[in-house]
């Protein structure tokens, strides 16, 4: 009876797979073609060029100033960002996890609303924000606080602060994921035993949201280095980031062999990222698969 | 923009098979997009594809040259005709992507100046790099020359300039005491120097003329170099600026055709027809942009008041500096674009 029942949800199961596989196709041929077939052409263009093999593009690296220096200045405003997500979003995320239910819903709700606006408008809105003439200094200004304009945008401060903006939601959620899933009975325990508030955190409740937290970081460090219009419309022409220096390459010196190197350094930089996270968290974590 | 675009190519190629065209013919015409491209579709596309009973199908870049280099790469372009910044046209030219254009099918461009035609473009509308300044700021006493906008005792205040050194290394040598005829070949180290002293008093270096016309209007920057078109559309919102066309640097972006252009024939024409002058001079009611073809302030469509606003019109033409092309497309011109992202940066 049992073995008459299973032979055919086993072939069941097989054309099941066979469909899944056919309904996968598509998806598998547009990922090849628009993702594994263009990154290899990059690379590929990065060194061929007029018909021969060639370095000339890797070795700007070295002796152009502007390269590094622009790979320095961008990694800095990601680590700055990623520290300032991480001091800004472990409190929201904690708050957010230990509110009952309903209320959980709405902090999420405010993290998220802005998460869903447009990147290019909420740059704008920061510089509404943030220029001379706008709010923030015409409000010092009218309390007396200051004289002159502080220079808040058009500089690295603005492009820093607008980023942070943008990416908080990406700190926020992966740290609540993991925080709700803290068992609370833990908690408890550490405190029937005796460790003050202070100390329960510090030595149950924080490490085990360090996963959270590594994936939210891993997650806007990556997202800063590529980042392209908030620096472009609030970095005042001297906040100059990698992605930058791609699209210069190739508008203003039509150089796509160097604009391929570029690209190609920063990918590597990216796996280099996430194969250093993944040493300390399984990198399905960090993507959020788990 | 699209649907008027479709209605545009419909009511041209209508009145092509109107006209008698069995087999109508047709190009694809790029230009930069936006208010513009609309501008010039009314003032020159729509009455060229009319006189030549063509259709004009219309595709826009901000940016025609990375698509130029990989059109042309692979042998089968698509575009025609580009309305792109000369410079696109002659270092395309000297690539073998641009087609070498044949003057004695365009006799339109006959009466042009010598310079502002090379041979692979032709000059199709002026623009100009002024000096734009806020007027409450300033008051009776408003900057009038580069010189000026070097001197941040007399005239304190914040300044933006463009992230590029086109017109940007003129206006230093300019301020640094170079006559205007004798600018080009570029001092470029000199430049960098004079640059370098009003560095510290750039509050932006803008990208995109959106921006920089944003800056005017936010007032968060109180002088600044700008395009003559965003100035004049800041002020018409009842912001008090204004600029001057003293020192300014004249612009024109031009017309060429792309090498192995599928139509290259009615290309040919089409260029011809839109630099008649009666055509052109329909620029200044749409933009304020002036004509490629100085005949056409001769046809007395263009009245007194208004060519004294255009930056080609001979008058102001002549207070002007028209940017070199020709040395922005030499390697000494391109070795200082690639020295400022590193200028910039420092």
């Amino acid at each position: 009876m049992t073995i008459s029942i299973a032979s055919p949800s086993d072939s069941h199961e097989r054309s099941e797979q066979r469909l899944m596989l056919l309904l996968l196709a598509p998806a598998l041929l547009v990922v090849g073609a628009l993702l594994i077939v263009p990154l290899g052409w990059l690379a590929w263009q990065s060194i061929w060029q007029d018909g021969g093999f060639t370095i000339v593009n890797y070795q700007r690296f070295l002796t152009d100033s502007v390269y590094w220096m622009t790979f320095l200045q961008t990694f800095r405003i990601a680590f700055v960002v990623t520290l300032a997500t991480v001091l800004l979003g472990y409190p929201v995320a904690y708050v957010a996890a230990g509110l009952p239910q309903r209320w959980s819903m709405i902090v999420l709700a405010l993290v998220l609303l802005p998460f869903w606006t447009s990147v290019l408008v909420r740059a704008y809105a920061w510089l509404i924000l943030l220029q001379r003439t706008g709010i923030v200094n015409s409000a010092l200004k009218s309390a007396g606080l200051i004289d002159s304009p502080l220079l808040l945008v058009n500089n690295e401060f603005g492009t820093v602060l607008a980023t942070i903006h943008i990416l908080l939601p990406f700190m926020v959620l992966p740290l609540y994921a993991t925080m709700k899933k803290i068992p609370q009975e833990l908690v408890m325990a550490g405190s029937s035993l005796g460790g003050s508030p202070l100390h329960v955190f510090l030595r149950v409740f924080l490490p085990l949201s360090l996963p959270g937290m590594i994936a939210g970081m891993v997650l806007v460090f990556v997202l800063t280095l590529g980042f392209y219009i908030t620096p472009e419309l609030l970095g005042g022409g001297r906040t100059y980031m990698v992605s930058m220096l791609v699209s210069r390459n190739i508008q203003v010196y039509n150089e796509w062999g160097a604009a391929s190197s570029i690209s190609v350094v920063l990918m590597i930089c990216v796996f280099l990222v996430f194969k250093l996270a993944s040493l300390l968290i399984p990198f399905e974590r960090i993507i959020g698969t788990r | 923009m699209l649907p008027k675009f479709s209605t545009l190519v419909l009511s041209a190629s209508v009145i092509g098979f109107s006209v008698g065209f069995a087999s109508a013919e047709q190009i694809t015409f790029v230009s930069q997009g936006g208010a513009y491209q609309e501008a010039q579709t009314k003032a020159i596309l729509d009455p060229v594809a009319a006189l030549l009973g063509i259709t004009i199908n219309q595709d826009s870049a901000p940016d025609a040259w990375p698509v130029i280099k990989t059109q042309t790469a692979t042998g089968k372009p698509v575009w025609d005709v580009v309305d792109t910044p000369t410079q696109d046209c002659i270092r395309g030219g000297q690539q073998d992507m641009i087609e070498k254009l044949d003057f004695s099918k365009i006799p339109n461009a006959q009466k042009m100046p010598a310079q502002y035609k090379s041979p692979y473009s032709v000059a199709y509308e002026f623009y100009s790099s002024v000096l734009a300044y806020n007027k409450d700021k300033f008051g009776d006493n408003p900057p009038k020359s580069w010189a000026d906008f070097w001197d941040v005792k007399k005239f304190p205040g914040t300044r933006a300039l463009r992230n590029h050194p086109l017109a940007t290394l003129e206006a230093a040598l300019l301020a640094d005491g170079v006559p205007a005829d004798k600018l080009y070949p570029l001092d470029v180290d000199r430049a960098f120097k004079k640059l370098q002293e009003i560095k510290p008093y750039i509050t932006v270096w803008w990208t995109s003329g959106a921006q920089s016309a944003q800056l005017l209007a936010d007032r968060e920057v109180d002088m600044e170099m700008a395009w003559n078109g965003r100035v004049t559309a800041v002020a018409k919102e009842g912001i008090p600026v204004s600029y001057t066309f003293n020192q300014g640097f004249l612009q024109y972006t031009s017309l060429c055709i792309l090498k192995g252009a599928p139509n290259l024939d009615t290309a040919v024409k089409f260029v011809n027809a839109a630099m008649t002058p009666d055509i052109q001079a329909n620029f200044p009611a749409y933009i304020d942009y002036g004509p490629g073809n100085p005949e056409a302030y001769k046809t007395g469509k263009i009245t007194p008041e208004r060519a004294a606003e255009m930056p080609s019109s001979p008058e102001n033409a002549a207070k002007q500096v028209l940017v070199s092309d020709e040395w922005w497309s030499s390697k000494a011109g391109e070795d200082a674009q690639k020295r400022w992202a590193s200028f910039i940066q420092q």
